[in-house]
């Protein structure tokens, strides 16, 4: 069991607040990622969830039992650092059984852990080596491996991946992902990278400036983003933004008059929306489409142009000089300065209020 | 025109060429110390200096007449050794808590404590003269060691900081999060990692004590007297006696040489430790 409980945790560094008042459950088993930008509290979070960092108030929880101010040795979690931080002066089988050897675990014991741990790793040919001999991958794997010897309630990763290069990063992600199913133990993941927080979590928690934003599954943080941050922090190429006002607005619909000029009625039920409030419409980028003129709601002027070979990803602008990115067909790359004519479908549209809120569920993931 | 094959192997002859003739320059004095050791009064003071001369062992057998070496010897071992231990086992917490545990006035007590270097030690030998003669101290081993570690002090804690501000915080968390105690993550994992810093710091706090020579002179006599005091017995009273001279100050540095050339592996490693990480 590892149920984790944070209640309305803060931390400051010499009078800055850095986490402004947390609430979070991790309850068993569950792979939950901290993403958000850099400098967004992430890494503190998770170094007050392990002990390395006092709490300036609040409590953190373990299975009922409060750790806020226990030793990080107490509360039997382990932790991946983004730099390893492997020993360097003990070989790759010390490394792993430090903790056990700390611990007064019986000989026996602690070599058949690490044999244990070795052989999920495939770490067994290196166990003689020293970690300057091995490579950035298998350094990891030695870092994740003296996690799993000690058999904790709670791993804690602090971004794992992002000294590897790419391909490495990639293989990893899978691994980790087969790990956590085969260890069946509860995660906590640290990354600044979304890929990863979409691939790996159960649950996502989206920290911003010392607050989580929003806290949920992946499919659900990428459908229903609660604010303007979220829906541009998740999804690559980023959710483009074109501002504008509200109109007449009723529990079934709401019209939307853009800065650009055009104007829609969405599905949304805004009723609370005054009409002539700012408001701002987001639509992802596979959610345009290019059209014949004169059939679709947006008129754009294209910029460049990216190919990737499957997709292309076209950078245009709106008469308004809004910036946005659309997704087409991989052969399909238009020329700097031709003039397109986009279409969307209403359903798919997200809006936010003056204060970058989302304004109201869309109805048919209402009903 | 040279090629840059050629302007290459040029420069590095250059090089090489400057870094023997400074090598030398330097270690002309000592060379000149050792070969004086072994001629006689009378060729040491001769002019033109000589090259080349008859060798004599006459000075050594002389001053081991005259003086019980070894007892110098070892009271120059003893204080050192124990100074050094002493102050590593005062600096090793000092700068374990600087390095990790960092706060706005740890870059200003560095500093203080550097500052205390600058003071001329004879702006404080009355008061520490007379400290030790109302303890009764004078003339006595544990007044040279508590100095010797106190003069050093500032020095071994900023190389043992710089050394540890090189070691990743992160690996002592590790170890932290692994269940090692204070005493554990400086012993099992600190310390091992900077063996190589710790030696050569060892080491040149060795060869401070043993060089020292104002306080050893000032504040012993004969039973705590180290080898600094024999070399200095040898200068003035009688005139000077340059093979004599030479003789006992070969005898006095042989040993910290001989140990410094053993450990200059050691030596080397520690002091490009950061630069070769």
């Amino acid at each position: 069991m590892a149920d984790l409980k944070i209640r309305n945790l803060k931390k400051g560094f010499d009078g800055t607040a850095i986490i402004k008042g947390i609430d979070l459950d991790v309850r068993d088993r569950e792979f939950v990622v901290f993403v958000g930008p850099s400098g967004c509290g992430k890494s503190t979070l998770l170094r007050l969830i392990a002990g390395l960092e006092e709490v300036t108030s609040g409590t953190i929880e373990l299975d009922g039992k409060d750790i806020t101010d226990m030793a990080p040795a107490k509360r039997d979690l382990a932790m991946v650092f983004q730099t390893y931080a492997l020993y360097p002066h003990m070989t790759v089988g010390k490394n792993l059984s430090f903790a056990l050897d700390l611990a007064g675990v019986a000989k026996s014991e602690v070599k058949e852990k690490v044999q244990n741990a070795a052989r999920i790793l495939e770490l067994e040919p290196l166990l003689e080596r020293k970690p300057k001999q091995l490579s950035g991958g298998q350094r990891q794997r030695v870092a994740i491996g003296r996690a799993i010897v000690r058999n904790p309630k709670i791993f804690l990763f602090d971004e794992p991946l992002s000294n590897l290069d790419a391909a490495l990063r990639v293989q990893t992600r899978l691994e980790l992902a087969r790990l956590h199913q085969e260890l069946q133990a509860t995660m906590i993941y640290v990354t600044h990278d979304q890929v990863e927080a979409m691939t790996l979590a159960d649950k996502v928690v989206v920290l911003n400036g010392g607050r989580v934003e929003q806290v949920g599954s992946p499919m659900e943080l990428y459908h229903q983003p609660a604010n303007l941050f979220v829906a541009g922090f998740l999804g690559t190429p980023k959710m483009g933004f074109l501002r504008g006002q509200a109109g007449k607005a009723d529990g079934a619909a709401c019209e939307v008059k853009l800065e650009c000029g055009a104007q829609l009625s969405l599905p949304l039920a805004a009723g609370g929306l005054a009409a002539g409030s700012p408001v701002t419409l987001g639509v992802r980028p596979e959610h345009f489409n290019i059209v014949p003129a004169g059939q679709g709601q947006l008129r754009v002027i294209a910029d460049v142009s990216e190919r990737l070979g499957s997709d292309t990803y076209c950078h245009v602008r709106t008469a308004s000089k809004e910036m946005l990115t659309i997704r087409v067909r991989g052969d399909f790359a238009p020329r700097a300065g031709e003039t397109l004519e986009l279409a969307f479908d209403p359903a798919h549209c997200h809006l936010f209020d003056a204060d970058g809120q989302a304004i109201a569920k869309r109805l048919q993931q209402a009903a | 025109m040279l090629t840059l094959k050629q302007s290459r192997r040029l420069q590095s002859v250059l090089v090489g060429t400057s870094s023997w003739a400074i090598a030398a320059l330097i270690f002309f004095p000592i060379l000149w110390m050792i070969l004086t050791s072994f001629k006689t009064e009378i060729d040491a003071f001769a002019t033109p200096p000589q090259f080349f001369f008859m060798p004599t062992l006459e000075n050594y057998l002389l001053i081991n007449e005259r003086s019980d070496y070894f007892s110098f010897a070892w009271n120059s071992l003893l204080i050192s050794s124990v100074a050094t231990l002493l102050c590593m086992l005062i600096a090793v917490p000092a700068a374990y808590s600087m390095a990790f545990f960092e706060s706005r006035h740890t870059k200003r007590t560095l500093l203080w404590m550097l500052s205390t270097k600058m003071l001329p030690p004879v702006g404080v030998l009355m008061p520490i003269y007379l400290i030790c003669q109302s303890l009764g101290l004078l003339d006595s081993r544990i007044a040279l060691i508590v100095i010797y570690t106190l003069i050093n002090l500032p020095i071994v804690v900023w190389m043992i900081y710089t050394y540890f501000k090189d070691i990743p915080v992160d690996i002592l968390e590790a170890a932290r999060l692994d269940g090692a105690t204070t005493l554990q993550e400086i012993g099992r994992v600190l310390l091992p990692i900077a063996r190589g810093g710790l030696a050569s710091t060892m080491l040149l706090s060795l060869i401070l004590c043993w060089n020292e020579a104002f306080w050893s002179l000032n504040l012993t006599s004969s039973a705590a007297a180290p080898l600094t005091a024999l070399v200095a017995s040898y200068s003035s009273p009688e005139g000077l006696f340059w093979a004599k001279l030479s003789a006992v100050s070969t005898l006095a540095c042989a040993p910290i040489l001989i140990f410094g050339w053993i450990s200059q592996k050691q030596l080397v490693r520690g002091l490009s430790f950061g630069a070769v990480k």
